[in-house]
């Protein structure tokens, strides 16, 4: 990816897209956010040049933070090279001039859908993930009236008694990814549609995480080391998903796996999802039963 | 072995221009002009104006070529330009009464001052097709009248209000702030201001389906069209500097002002209601279901009980706008796979449990 800056690469456009005024109104929007760990802050979302529902929110918060000293990384399931990263990506390095990268320590601002990146996040870098419906409560309760007083009096009950509802029926909580959050002890969140297994990696992490909804007009932060627990009671712990399988590429157990679909057979292979940390692992020369040695990340980069 | 399945920007790039390939068609037809959209599409380019929330025609009829007729893509298009213009001020409130009409009917009374203006109408025409518009159309002028400037045409809703019958317009106050949803997030429960400027950007289809609704039982209010007019409107700017308002154009408009069923209580005499209905260009159908929903939402304050979907405010707000719908509905398209995988882990996990509680030797055979 390269790394070219340009001052004023779309003249028509302010510089990441988004007029001066409201970049400040988002970012005190974002203050307020940091702020108050977890909760919603309602904000004026502008329309972009994306739909609505493909990061609108991720992208507007991004556009407020970023500077020209910045590197950008945009991952969406994990990877840099699904279509939607790449345009994000792509709208960046067009509207802004920033620099981009894949790598997940290179990069100052991360923008995400629906992953957390498998290497730890360091303290100079911000997480900005894509929202699609910010409220925890919105599947039990639709009135945004009603879920505002909920959350104003902490008044949580529906929620723990649909997670007991889900042990009665099943036997184990069955949200698998969207699994709410317990923020500093205060709010109740929605983490995006992050896998459940993702969680565990939002409770003290050393990155700010952004959250920003377009659509529904909300942004919600994590400050940096804040306490997240995911939901659960004493007597069914919160578990986060395992693999049976390691890596096919680079052999990893600890990381989230893609199943990929390899013929009409029933044919099945398991690779990580953050393809930045599956490159980075076969190139420090770990390998999985399937790697055939060639340069994958060449291939998909382009 | 593993092949990439994932997306890169080659792909996309190559995906957009087979695109603008498609958006042109048979080079050996000619090239439609943005001119052709604006004049011939009028409607189209109407509707684009009214829910893109930006009056020009000549950008509405590009984002119409540009959307390749999709008129949610081509609303889309103009939303995403509008958002980054500077806004200079507010202009003073139009006055209606004051419109050069070209149309204007009422359903309440058989006639009245300035009598009914049919003007260019879909209404009445046989629904045949005409084979003629197949090849090039010789269409005849227009009949014309000779202008009377004089003839006064007041609103149908000003004549009843004279008689003290129908509920009084809340007078104006000056320099107040009005609502902008386009400012400030949507919030409930929201004044009338802000509902009226939601229904104004709102989808025409779902406008409609509403509308319909309330005929239909959910949420009924006995409406009559008072009055629909359409025609030219002065926009005025008040400038500070020079102390008075500056005309800056005209702009066509469609109102129409329903009179709904009366309300009276304890304290008040029984009066007709009012239901508004404003949009850019000659939308008729939208300004009508604009008003029936627009009179709906105004439930509470008339006491009615709330029973249909018409009625329920964060319902018909939260899902008004074609250009979010859209996007949300569409976005399903983006990979899910993670999530996917997820659900996918824990359906087999529930299986298996299954499976082990209906057949327990089998499992432990496969063991």
């Amino acid at each position: 990816m390269s790394a070219h800056r340009q001052t004023n690469s779309e003249p028509a456009y302010n510089f990441a897209y988004l007029d001066e005024q409201t970049k400040r109104m988002i970012r005190r929007a974002i203050l307020k956010a940091i702020a108050i760990p977890g909760y919603q802050v309602p904000f004026a979302s502008r329309e972009m040049p994306m739909p609505y529902g493909w990061g609108t929110g991720g992208v507007q918060v991004t556009a407020a933070i970023l500077g020209s000293e910045d590197t950008l990384k945009v991952i969406d399931q994990g990877a840099d090279d699904t279509t939607n990263a790449v345009s994000i990506r792509a709208f960046f390095a067009k509207t802004a001039g920033v620099a981009v990268t894949t790598a997940t320590e290179d990069a100052t601002i991360i923008q995400t859908r629906h992953r957390i990146p498998e290497a730890a996040l360091q303290g100079h870098q911000v997480l900005v993930y894509q929202v699609p419906i910010p409220e925890p409560l919105r599947f039990l309760e639709p009135r945004e009236t009603e879920t505002r007083t909920m959350h104003a009096l902490a008044e949580y009950g529906l929620m723990h008694v649909k997670l007991y509802e889900d042990i009665a029926r099943h036997g184990h909580i069955a949200t698998t990814y969207d699994y709410p959050v317990h923020v500093a002890g205060r709010y109740v969140m929605d983490p995006s549609p992050i896998p459940k297994f993702d969680n565990p990696k939002m409770n003290d992490c050393a990155a700010l995480q952004l959250f920003g909804a377009g659509r529904e007009k909300r942004i919600y932060a994590i400050p940096p080391h804040t306490q997240v627990v995911s939901l659960d009671f004493e007597d069914h712990p919160f578990e986060a998903t395992k693999f049976e399988h390691p890596c096919a590429l680079c052999g990893a157990t600890m990381s989230y796996l893609d199943e990929v679909v390899t013929d009409d057979k029933g044919g099945r292979m398991f690779v990580c999802s953050d393809t930045d940390f599956c490159e980075g692992r076969r190139a420090a020369g770990h390998h999985g039963h399937l790697y055939g040695g060639e340069t994958l990340s060449k291939e998909a980069a382009e | 072995m593993y092949v990439a399945v994932k997306g890169g920007e080659r792909a996309i790039a190559n995906a957009h221009r087979l695109l603008a390939d498609k958006r042109r068609g048979d080079r050996e037809v000619p090239e439609l002009a943005v001119e052709q959209i604006d004049e011939q599409l009028a409607l189209a380019v109407d509707r684009v104006m009214s829910e893109g929330s930006l009056y020009d025609r000549k950008l509405a009829a590009l984002a119409i070529k540009q959307a390749r007729g999709d008129l949610i893509e081509a609303i889309f298009l103009i939303r995403a330009y509008r958002t980054t213009l500077p806004r200079f001020g507010f202009s003073e409130p139009l006055d209606t009464a004051e419109m050069a009409v070209r149309r204007r009917i009422s359903a309440t009374y058989k006639d009245l001052p300035g009598g009914q203006v049919l003007g260019p109408t879909f209404d009445y025409t046989h629904r045949l097709l005409d084979f003629a518009l197949m090849a090039t159309s010789n269409t005849e002028a227009p009949a014309t009248a000779p202008h009377e400037p004089d003839v006064a045409m007041p609103r149908v809703t000003d004549i009843i209000a004279s008689d003290d019958l129908i509920e009084r317009n809340p007078p104006g106050v000056p320099g107040a702030e009005v609502a902008d949803l386009t400012r400030e997030p949507l919030s409930f429960p929201a004044d009338r201001d802000l509902r009226l400027q939601n229904l104004a950007r709102g989808d025409e289809g779902f406008l409609l389906a509403l509308g319909y609704s309330t005929q239909r039982g959910y949420g009924r209010n006995h409406p009559f069209v008072g009055e629909i007019r359409l025609g030219e409107v002065e926009v005025e700017l008040m400038v500070e500097e020079l102390g008075f308002a500056v005309p800056l154009g005209d702009m066509t408009l469609t109102e129409c002002q329903m009179v709904n069923q009366f309300s009276g209580s304890a304290t008040e005499p029984a009066r007709f209601t009012r239901g508004y209905g404003l949009s850019f260009g000659h939308c008729e159908r939208r300004a009508m279901s604009m008003a029936l929903v627009d009179r709906a939402l105004r439930a509470e304050e008339f006491g009615e009980e709330r029973k249909g979907p018409a009625q329920d405010e964060e319902f018909v707000l939260s899902h008004s706008d074609n250009v979010q719908a859209t996007g949300f509905v569409e976005h399903l398209k983006l990979p899910h796979y993670v999530d996917f995988q997820a659900e996918l882990a824990l359906l087999r996990e529930m299986r298996l449990e299954f499976t082990s509680k209906q057949n327990p030797e089998t499992l432990e055979a496969a063991e």
